[in-house]
């Protein structure tokens, strides 16, 4: 009986760690003001770690940029901005202990982060309870902000410290929708999501707007984003003579999955989000040639009001490339800084007591030309540029298609 | 088209890959009942030590002529990683109780992660890994990829030089008086300790062939490859009878085929739509391995034994 019930506790233990992953480095950050300034920290929270961390270090490292800038110019004066990046692994567990950590500290002002729809889920509460502002530049997921009333059209404000410069997966699935049928002229489509936030949302968000415009959802099916194993669904696709894939999750299972349609010797373009679109994805996927994604706003090296972005940021010497939200999160830092700037103004040039108050109020007057285009903030807390750009794999690479903004019914 | 042979094909590859990592479950468990949760992780370092290989390559390399080389590496990491692992952490505790190695082989897993997270260059997110040239080939009605040939060759080899090893050799059938009889076989003048390192590395040999064959495969490894892997393989161990190598085989298999086929068909079954797929494969597979162990408790080729402890 000894080795049965060792399988049973082993078995028990084996479910426990699949919660259980890697520990990553974190850098505790100690507050020090320097001389007559006083310091305001800003907190960013995106997955340093893990399979994610493309994108992760990109948000880290823009948002450091960011501060930088507004230290060196002195843009709010006598504030000394400081930035404390913690790691969240993608898990939800982590990142909310990361956003105790945030509002223990009280030199925190305000949160750029995170990465994951799922994680924002967890962090939103304890930041609503403690007054502290949050904005991400890469949450998607309309819930967020809106409530599940979004679908039927009664959307309410969620979170009154939750703010976004990234647009909305409402907005993005029916751009998506729009591109695919009226420019790419796909009628019949295979629709995949891994079931997390992002990709349960987005293509749900899809589906509704592209059969509206007429097209065919041939078949669905939800996947594992641990496996990279996927060829029963690909075989599976194949008997439904499905002229596209759209994938609502990341790159990391999108790349095998992209490769391994392909394999079957099926040539039709797998089509995905903002999750998708990241340089990695070409260098997992070898057949990725004619695959779509779209992201939110312009590409950063399209618009003239980021070549400066650009510029500082190969200049202050990132190892890592900014990746899908380096512009996005410069502006929702800069928001911030801007937020700041606002109260300390208010206040005769000095930080108000109750600094996260004063911030939060700020937030709603903040307007400004950031990186991305105008930044600037709906009642729900949305950003109001809902700019999208379609991208297409050619050599390798992503390269941008067609821009504009989706006709939302 | 009929799916249904694509379908069993990629079962049948999947499985076998579940297969090789199995044997290093099975193996040692059958001589020392211990699960060794890092075996995963023994798999995931196997492919890097591959991959490095591939990297020192000269540009232009054929990869066919590279891949045994890349084996050698892969196959020299695994084993040099599992045998220092049996020495430093698992021999100190073998008189104590069995939860404790279980635990320090859950805790070496999650230090051998990190540690190839944070040296090894590139890792913290999925490497790219090289991949056969051309399209697939055809074998009644289904087409295999060029990488996915390499494990429907390599897993039936290392089972007959296996069971070779294991009936025929001196070496092997020491394990096998070890397996039945670890106090014996010692007064009997085996080397257990010996037997045991030498399971280890069998192990961890096919833990790194098999890691080869999923990095030709999905033209990728990563540092966390090893944990779903290695649940699965374990699974499949079970599944066929742990302590019973062929077993092990037999359950990656079974156990491939039924993911394979839970995602191609259960959703088509009136009233089931909402079941099937990707996303619920996992659960009919362990399903599967439920009512296998309802009915037979040792798993599909297991032998009723004793209580040994």
């Amino acid at each position: 009986m000894r080795q049965r019930s060792l399988i049973a506790i082993t078995a028990a233990l084996a479910a426990g760690s699949l919660t259980l992953t890697a520990c990553g480095s974190r850098d505790e950050g100690s507050s020090g003001g320097s001389g007559d300034k006083t310091t305001v920290v800003l907190g960013v929270d995106a997955p340093l770690t893990g399979d994610l961390s493309a994108l992760g270090l990109g948000i880290r490292n823009s948002a450091d940029l960011a501060v930088k800038t507004a230290n060196k110019s002195e843009y709010v004066k006598g504030i000394e901005f400081k930035l404390e990046p913690l790691d969240d692994q993608a898990q939800p567990s982590v990142g909310q202990a990361n956003a105790q950590k945030y509002i223990s500290n009280k030199d925190v002002l305000g949160v750029v982060g995170p990465l994951n729809s799922s994680v924002s889920q967890s962090m939103q509460k304890p930041f609503n309870d403690a007054g502290l502002t949050q904005v991400s530049p890469a949450n998607t997921g309309t819930e967020l902000t809106q409530g599940d009333g979004w679908k039927t059209g009664n959307s309410v404000r969620q979170f009154k410290t939750f703010f976004r410069t990234a647009t909305t997966d409402e907005v993005q699935g029916a751009f998506a929708a729009e591109y695919l049928f009226q420019k790419a002229g796909i009628k019949k489509t295979y629709l995949i999501s891994d079931q997390k936030t992002y990709g349960a949302g987005l293509a749900a968000s899809f589906k509704a707007n592209y059969t509206k415009l007429g097209g065919k959802i041939v078949g669905t099916d939800n996947i594992n984003p641990d496996d990279r194993d996927f060829n029963a669904v690909v075989a599976k696709i194949k008997k439904t003579g499905a002229e596209a894939l759209y994938y609502g999750g990341e790159y990391p299972a999108a790349a095998p999955l992209s490769q391994q349609l392909k394999d079957s010797g099926q040539n039709i373009p797998l089509m995905g989000g903002d999750g998708i679109y990241s340089a990695e994805f070409p260098k997992l996927n070898k057949k990725g040639e004619g695959d779509l994604a779209t992201s939110v706003g312009k590409p950063v090296e399209q618009l003239d009001s980021a070549k400066e972005f650009i510029k500082n940021y190969k200049e202050a010497g990132y190892k890592d490339a900014y990746e899908a939200y380096g512009g996005l999160t410069y502006d929702a830092t800069w928001a911030l800084i801007e937020a700041v700037k606002l109260a300390v103004e208010g206040n005769d040039g000095k930080l108000p007591s109750d600094g996260r108050k004063a911030v939060l109020d700020a937030m709603a007057k903040v307007k400004f030309d950031g990186v991305t285009g105008t930044v600037s903030f709906d009642e729900f807390g949305d950003t109001t540029n809902k700019l999208m750009t379609a991208y297409k794999i050619k050599n390798d690479a992503w390269a941008p298609e067609f821009s504009g903004s989706p006709k939302l019914s | 088209m009929n799916e249904l042979p694509q379908q069993l094909a990629n079962g049948l590859i999947l499985g076998a890959m579940y297969g090789l990592i199995a044997i290093g479950y099975t193996m040692v468990y059958g001589i020392v009942q211990l699960i060794n949760f890092a075996h995963g992780e023994i798999f995931m370092v196997g492919g890097f030590g591959a991959l490095t290989v591939y990297l020192w390559m000269p540009d232009g390399f054929a990869l066919g002529a590279a891949v045994p080389l890349m084996i050698l590496g892969g196959v020299i990491v695994s084993v040099a990683v599992a045998t220092a692992a049996e020495r430093f952490a698992y021999r100190p505790l073998r008189g104590a109780p069995r939860l404790a190695p279980l635990i320090t082989a859950i805790g070496l897993s999650i230090v051998l992660q990190q540690v190839v997270w944070m040296w090894y260059p590139d890792a913290k997110k999925d490497h790219p890994f090289p991949q056969f040239e051309g399209g697939p080939i055809d074998v009644f009605g289904a087409s295999i990829q060029r990488g996915d040939l390499f494990v429907l060759i390599a897993a039936p080899l290392c089972m007959f030089a296996l069971g070779l090893f294991v009936t025929k050799t001196r070496s092997g059938r020491g394990m096998q008086a070890t397996a039945q009889d670890p106090d014996t076989a010692k007064l009997m003048g085996i080397n257990t300790d010996r037997i045991i390192v030498m399971a280890f590395a069998i192990g961890a040999a096919f833990a790194a062939i098999a890691a080869v064959a999923y990095g030709l495969k999905n033209g990728q490894v990563g540092f966390r490859m090893g944990f779903l892997m290695g649940l699965k393989a374990f699974t499949a161990a079970v599944l066929g009878g742990i302590g019973n190598i062929y077993g092990a085989m037999l359950g990656g298999i079974v156990l491939g085929v039924a993911e394979s086929l839970a995602t191609g068909y259960i959703g088509d079954i009136p009233g089931m739509d909402l079941f099937g797929g990707g996303a619920w494969k996992d659960v009919w597979a362990f399903s599967l391995l439920i009512l296998v162990l309802l009915f037979r408790p040792q798993g599909l080729l297991g032998e009723r034994v004793a209580d040994r402890a």
